[in-house]
């Protein structure tokens, strides 16, 4: 019998998708039966609180947590939300109601054996119940208190050497693309890449020295699907710089019908037969392709490297040889000064282990704005209040027309005093002998 | 919400253990607050810190960012970790008496 009646989320049982609250249900069952005989270190009721508490805040039309929380582990200034109900009395088992970010392995690849050593790690410290996985990509645990705060750090390094994720004004827990582990579009080793940044800025990640949060993302091709572009201050990007490579018998079996375009993604409609004219080469946004005498070419110095051909023939079409990333900047959700995708820095950068010319880059950029930076100034409003050009020459990076979408079209330009002739001190005595008032 | 008696002293205090009013603040407070911190003695550099953060408080209202901290007293962050086991935030303004950090954390 459920401690708390919940006839509004009982509607969310229903319908074909997994619904969070049978599972809830299913672990607040678990709990009361307690058939392995954990030792539970917080309240057994806690996931009846939860939906309690969650029923009550469907009644209302509003939240029952309390502003902020500030707890956390010894030796780091984040990796713990903390979180206090606004109805304790009612609500006992969700008083402290924390949550623990622990840091995910790249790609989020894992074994058995390591979850069921987290789970058990969860279960009995925790509330058992989880978010796989924050939208930064950390392993979310949902709910304890703040006693066992140390005790889930202490078994979670010491026995399954795993640490904690970041929050804060840091760098946050960055997050790859599954990249070259099973992706042919791959231009460099997202995860390789993605791991050894994670390493090298631990110190960055765990204790707060930010004007404000720092997010890594790493997609190895522009289809960015951990949408670097888009949710990191810091984007890298795949590319190749030589020529898409092309396999014209397998561009000849898409034509004939043996290969479906898209590897079948559209195989849910009827689409008609495969027009590369107007599927491929009339789409393509540098109108770069040719089609002709059954023989597919393209212009590589035009293409814009949007992956669109390679996307809808992935047997014919291959990514170049020469391959590296672009690294852009500055995204960021509205607040303060409106929402941002980062912008093109580095057209062209060589990922190759250890990544020293990566994390120079990385390295100038909070150099500059660690000094500049205002407080909880994003790194993209940074760059809009001091200039595109500041981020240039902080990184040591020549301007190039591939920065701008457009040039400007206003014609408040500065110059550097260095860069006119004369200085800016002027005599207006000079001027007036031969200008009268 | 709770109220903590120490050494004839009582403190208004949230759940996280900040100070509610920084007016109550007094150098028993200091005293209250540094075993559950992780601090066994305090000394001199200690005492800049906090120092530090209630002279800019109430200059400015607002406590200072982490760079500022480290500047004026030259402390790295590191240091300030060496200093304050839960960091400049959870650790050295809960003791100044500032108020709990908000936002994003």
């Amino acid at each position: 019998m459920a401690k708390h009646k919940t006839p509004l989320l009982d509607e969310l049982e229903s319908g074909p998708w997994p619904s969070f609250v049978s599972d809830v249900k299913q672990e607040a069952e678990v709990r009361a039966k307690n058939e392995k005989g954990v030792n539970y270190q917080i309240p057994v009721e806690v996931c009846e609180d939860l939906l309690g508490v969650l029923e009550l805040s469907y009644n209302d039309g509003e939240t029952h947590w309390k502003h902020g929380g500030i707890v956390g582990v010894f030796g780091y200034g984040g990796g713990v939300i903390g979180r206090y109900c606004d109805q304790p009395e009612m609500f006992p088992g969700v008083a402290h109601f924390h949550t623990v970010r622990v840091a995910q392995p790249t790609a989020k690849y894992y074994t058995t054996d390591f979850l069921r050593q987290i789970v058990d790690i969860w279960d009995m410290r925790g509330s058992g119940l989880t978010n796989m996985h924050g939208s930064t990509g950390d392993i979310v645990f949902l709910g304890t208190t703040t006693p066992q705060l140390e005790e889930i750090f202490y078994e979670l390094t010491h026995d399954a050497n795993v640490d904690l994720g970041g929050s804060g004004s840091n760098l946050r827990t960055p997050a790859a693309c599954l990249g070259m582990s099973r992706c042919e579009y791959a231009c460099y080793d997202a995860q390789g890449l993605c791991y050894d940044m994670t390493m090298e800025f631990q110190d960055e990640l765990h204790r707060p020295a930010f004007p404000y949060k720092f997010k890594f993302k790493f997609d190895a091709c522009p289809n960015s699907c951990v949408c670097a572009l888009a949710r990191s201050d810091f984007s890298v990007v795949g590319i190749w710089r030589d020529e898409i490579r092309i396999d014209q018998e397998a561009v000849a079996a898409y034509v004939g019908g043996e290969f479906a375009p898209n590897a079948g993604a559209h195989s849910g409609r009827d689409w008609g037969k495969f027009d590369i004219q107007k599927e491929v080469v009339e789409l393509c946004p540098g109108k770069c392709i040719k089609y002709a005498d059954g023989k597919l070419e393209i212009n590589d110095k035009e293409c814009m490297h949007c992956m669109h051909c390679i996307n809808t023939m992935p047997r014919a079409l291959m990514i170049g040889n020469d391959r590296g990333a672009s690294i852009l900047c500055g995204a960021k959700a509205p607040i303060l000064d409106g929402p941002q995708l980062s912008s093109l820095l580095i057209p062209f950068i060589k990922v190759e282990e250890p990544y020293d010319e990566i994390k120079e880059v990385v390295e100038n950029i909070w150099d500059w704005w660690m000094e500049e930076g205002k407080n909880r100034e994003r790194l993209g409003e940074t760059m809009r209040r001091m200039g595109f050009q500041k981020l240039l020459e902080v990184t040591n990076t020549k301007a190039d027309p591939r920065h701008v979408q457009e040039p400007r079209h206003n014609p408040y330009i500065f110059w550097k005093a260095d860069e006119v002739d004369g200085p800016w001190e002027r005599d207006v005595n000079e001027y007036r002998k031969r200008h009268q008032r | 919400m709770a109220i903590v008696e120490f050494q004839g002293k009582s403190f208004d205090v949230d759940e996280d253990g900040f100070l509610l009013k920084f007016e109550e603040w007094c150098p028993e407070w200091v005293d209250f607050c540094k075993e559950g911190e992780g601090i066994k003695e305090l000394n001199e550099e200690h005492q800049k810190v906090i120092d530090f953060l209630q002279d800019y408080y109430k200059k400015n209202g607002i406590a200072p960012m982490v760079r500022i901290l480290s500047k004026v007293t030259g402390f790295k962050l590191k240091h300030i970790y060496e200093l304050f086991p839960s960091g400049p935030g959870k650790g050295a303004c809960k003791m100044a008496g500032l108020p709990k950090p908000t936002g994003c954390v």
